[in-house]
Parts: C-alpha cells; sequence; structure tokens
C-alpha cells in the first residue's frame, strides 16, 4: 500500500486557526472555524461572497480580531502578543483591490517597509526592492507610478511588496477578482511560481480552476461555517455536502483559464 | 481729479509713510508665519486625534471644532487680551494674537485635514500596517500625503484667509500692515497710506488667490484624467 503524503497530518502546522468566531455587532459572521496551514502548503478559501472568507484572512494578521478562539502562528498565540508589527513581517498579505501607494513608485511601493520598518539603508532597501521586483516580472517598471500600471502589473507590484519582508505565510485576498480576464494569467503565474518555491499561502479566490491546479487542500466556507475540505480532486471531483455542489455547480470548471 | 489724486494717491505722502508701511507688511507677514504653522499644526493634531478617537471623546472634539470656528476671533483676541488682565494675568499683544488665533484657524485646518484623511481609502491604512508599518508610520508616510494632496485648494484658501484675519491685531495695537496704515492716515489726513495698504495687501495675496483657482481646476479635471489613465492601462495590457 502506497505511502499517501498528506503534509497537513505529517508536519507542525505553520498556521492554525483554532475555533474562531467574529460578530459584527449583533451578527455573527463566523462560528467557530478551525483550519490548519502546514509549512509549504497552499490552502485555498473557496465560498460565495458573505461566507466570511476575508474575515478569516484578515485574522491571520490581525487586521482583524476574532470575537472568540486562538491563531496560532508558529505554535503561539498571536492574540496574545505585543508585538504585532513583528508579526506582520512573517505574514504578507495581498489585496482584492492592490492598494498600492499612488504617491509612490513602484520601487518605493516595495521599498518602504524595508526601510521604515526592518530599517534597511535606502541603497539596500532599493536594491531589495528591484530584486523583488524581477521576480514578479517588473523590473523595468521600478519608476513607473500605480496610475501608470495595468491591473496585473500593480497586483505583481503588491505581491512584491508583500515578499521583500520575507514572509513565512502570504495571505491573498481575492488577488484576481478586480482584474481584467486577460490579465489574471499574468497575476497566477507568480503564484506559480511562489509555489514552486515552497511558499506557504492561504488564497481566498474565485479561480475554481486555479484552485484546482495549486491548491495542497481546499476549503468550502459557507455562512461563516466551514462546509467541506480536502484535497483538491476530492473536493472539486466529487463534493460531498450538498451546499458544496450547489456552490460548484455554479463555476464552469471545464473554463479555459488559470 | 487733482482733488482725487491728493486725497487717495497723493505721491507726497507716499514718500513718507512708504518706509513704515513696509515696515506694517513685515509685521502682517511676521504674524502669518507665526499664526499659520501653529494653526497648522495643531489642526493636523486635532485632526488624528479625530481619527482615532470614538463615542464620546470624538463628540467632544467635534464640539471643539464647531465652538472655535463659530466663535468670532475678533471678539476671542478682544477676550483674551482686555480679560486676561481682570484675571490677574498680563499678557502680551502677540501672544493674545497667538493663541486666539490659533484656536480659530486650528479648527478650519483641522476640518480640512479631517476630510482629506478620510478621504484616502481604507485600504492604503489596511496595505500599510499589514507590512508591519506602526500606525504614525502608516499616518504620516502613507496616508497623510494623499489627504494632504486632495485638500491643497482648502488649506491654501484657509491661509489666505488667516493673512487677511491678521488685520485684526490692530486692535491691540500691533503695527502690522493695516494699524500702521491708519496710523499713517490719521497723522497725514489723508486716505492715500489706506490706498497704499490695500494694493500692498492685493499684491500679496493675489499670486495666491490665483495659484488656489489653478489647483482647483486641477482638482476637477482628476476626473477626465482618471479616464485617460483607464485608457493608458488598456493599451498596456499588450505589455502584459
Amino acid at each position: 500500500m502506497p505511502i499517501v503524503y498528506k503534509p497537513e497530518y505529517t508536519m507542525a502546522a505553520l498556521l492554525k486557526l483554532d475555533n474562531v468566531s467574529k460578530t459584527f455587532g449583533d451578527r455573527e459572521v463566523l462560528h467557530g472555524v478551525s483550519l490548519e496551514v502546514a509549512p509549504k502548503e497552499v490552502v485555498f478559501l473557496v465560498g460565495p461572497s458573505g461566507s466570511g472568507k476575508s474575515t478569516l484572512l484578515r485574522f491571520c494578521n490581525l487586521l482583524e480580531h476574532p470575537s472568540s478562539g486562538a491563531v496560532l502562528f508558529e505554535g503561539a498565540d498571536i492574540l496574545k502578543q505585543k508585538n504585532v508589527n513583528a508579526l506582520r513581517q512573517s505574514v504578507g498579505m495581498v489585496f482584492q483591490s492592490f492598494n498600492l501607494y499612488p504617491h509612490m513608485t513602484a520601487l518605493w511601493n516595495v521599498a518602504i517597509a524595508l526601510r521604515l520598518v526592518q530599517r534597511k539603508s535606502a541603497r539596500e532597501a532599493r536594491e531589495i526592492a528591484h530584486h523583488f521586483l524581477a521576480e514578479v516580472g517588473l523590473a523595468h517598471r521600478g519608476s513607473a507610478y500605480p496610475a501608470e500600471l495595468s491591473g496585473g502589473q500593480q497586483q505583481r507590484v503588491a505581491i512584491a511588496r508583500a515578499l521583500a519582508l520575507k514572509p513565512k505565510l502570504m495571505l491573498f485576498d481575492e488577488p484576481t477578482s478586480a482584474l481584467d480576464p486577460e490579465l489574471v494569467g499574468s497575476v497566477l503565474d507568480v503564484i506559480r511560481k511562489m509555489r514552486h518555491e515552497g511558499m506557504t499561502m492561504l488564497i481566498v479566490s474565485h479561480e475554481m480552476q486555479f484552485a484546482r491546479e495549486a491548491a495542497d487542500k481546499v476549503v468550502f466556507l459557507d455562512q461563516g461555517r466551514v462546509v467541506e475540505a480536502g484535497a483538491p480532486a476530492a473536493l472539486f471531483g466529487n463534493p460531498q455536502q450538498q451546499r458544496t455542489i450547489e456552490f460548484l455547480s455554479r463555476f464552469s470548471l471545464a473554463g479555459s483559464h488559470g | 481729479m487733482d482733488a482725487v489724486l491728493t486725497n487717495f494717491a497723493n505721491g507726497d505722502i507716499l514718500a513718507i509713510t512708504w518706509r513704515p508701511l513696509l515696515a506694517g507688511l513685515a509685521q502682517t507677514m511676521l504674524l502669518s508665519l507665526l499664526v499659520i504653522p501653529l494653526g497648522a499644526i495643531a489642526g493636523l493634531l486635532i485632526a488624528a486625534l479625530f481619527v482615532v478617537s470614538a463615542g464620546l471623546a470624538r463628540v467632544l472634539l467635534m464640539v471643539w471644532i464647531d465652538f472655535f470656528r463659530a466663535f468670532p476671533p475678533l471678539v476671542l483676541l478682544i477676550y483674551l487680551y482686555f480679560g486676561a488682565p481682570l484675571l490677574g494675568y498680563e499678557i502680551s499683544a502677540y501672544a493674545a494674537i497667538a493663541v486666539s488665533f490659533t484656536l480659530n484657524t486650528s479648527s478650519y485646518f483641522a476640518e480640512i485635514f479631517r476630510a482629506g484623511i478620510e478621504g484616502v481609502p481604507r485600504g492604503q491604512w489596511h496595505a500599510a500596517r499589514a507590512t508591519g508599518m506602526s500606525w504614525l508610520q502608516s499616518f504620516f508616510v502613507i496616508v497623510l500625503p494623499q489627504g494632504t494632496r486632495a485638500v491643497l485648494p482648502d488649506l491654501l484658501s484657509n491661509i489666505i484667509t488667516i493673512t487677511q484675519l491678521t488685520a485684526l491685531a490692530s486692535v491691540v495695537s500691533v503695527p502690522e500692515l493695516l494699524h500702521t496704515a491708519q496710523l499713517a492716515q490719521a497723522t497725514s489726513y489723508n486716505v492715500t497710506p489706506i490706498i497704499a495698504a490695500a494694493v500692498i495687501y492685493l499684491a500679496l495675496l493675489w499670486p495666491l488667490v490665483r495659484l488656489m483657482s489653478h489647483l482647483d481646476a486641477r482638482r476637477y479635471s482628476t476626473k477626465l484624467s482618471a479616464a485617460a489613465t483607464q485608457r493608458r492601462r488598456r493599451q498596456e495590457t499588450a505589455d502584459e
């Protein structure tokens, strides 16, 4: 009998969300969700809008605090950690709307945190920034302002900005949802490359084809609960829950890009 | 015609009053240079406090801002300068001006900065904080420059208003431009110094007013340039 390699069972989790809930006013948007991400694992969070995917993601770098539950990063509860800014250097985040700084060049969008947070010299910060812009295929656009870049290029700059801090975990919040369809590929290529290089990633996405290809694990979230989780082949190929089936039927998995 | 010139544009009077008038202009500029930075810094501080505050603190800040915007600065100045001695405190004219004008102008500055800061998308804060920047770093390096740029015409408008406001200092006998002109008029029985002062005010502020209009026009054309950016982005799609 062949040994099936399941990273989530054989390695200590890099990130572990333990029974986290979130209440906004009197509306509970997450109900006791648990989730683990092992080192080098790529986990996709999928589900309809309003299912709490983005909120869950924001717990991982404390842009949002859970109302209850624990968030463990490298085994330590980050909710009890005093230095949030240290954690945030270890956990990179990429946003749906890029959120590049419009008053800075692409190079300085990447370099500014190296300079201010990691206290590197201006020269070193620029060198590192240039290196990571090259990594995402934008070595030649360093002097461009965000408004002069296409959406795909902006999102790649945003990825470089997060990567430059050498994070151990990358969070993606619908990284291609704001892009014109023809620009999606360039961003997915960069994520593929990161996966190849062993980056641990937690990705909220509606790119089902891409999830099927790049995920080690897919977690289906609906109405604030994990409905189903598993390897992409199992979840997409043979979903067990009625709600998963309904959700997936909305996507044509025979789609071409990804 | 001669009578008009003699009374309103008298060269002889001008010849003996231009020096004190220029000294008055220097005082006006000095007061502006004192009050504008004080008001801007205090206003920025109030705006920053407003952004981070919530609940009662936010209401109190709003009341403070509203009160000092509504309270006439001239009345405030007179209360301070003539009222303080009654309470046993001697206060110099300059101190009275600095305090009363700062209270007034900082409230206007605060409202302008607040509008600018709140106009910056939340995503900018999130992006900055997500890379480990502190609140202060995010505020000063990421949010404030964008917020300030958006309200530049309003800031300039406020600066012009403050410069005009310094004429109120004449009521506490600070020899600024208007006060000097009034003295010159009283001693020469001639209106020429007042006319000269008006011309100096115009020469000082007109370029600023022009600049403000220019910035305003640019602000309202950003919608058009946004469309141009969209077009450019589409063209660059080929670059992907």
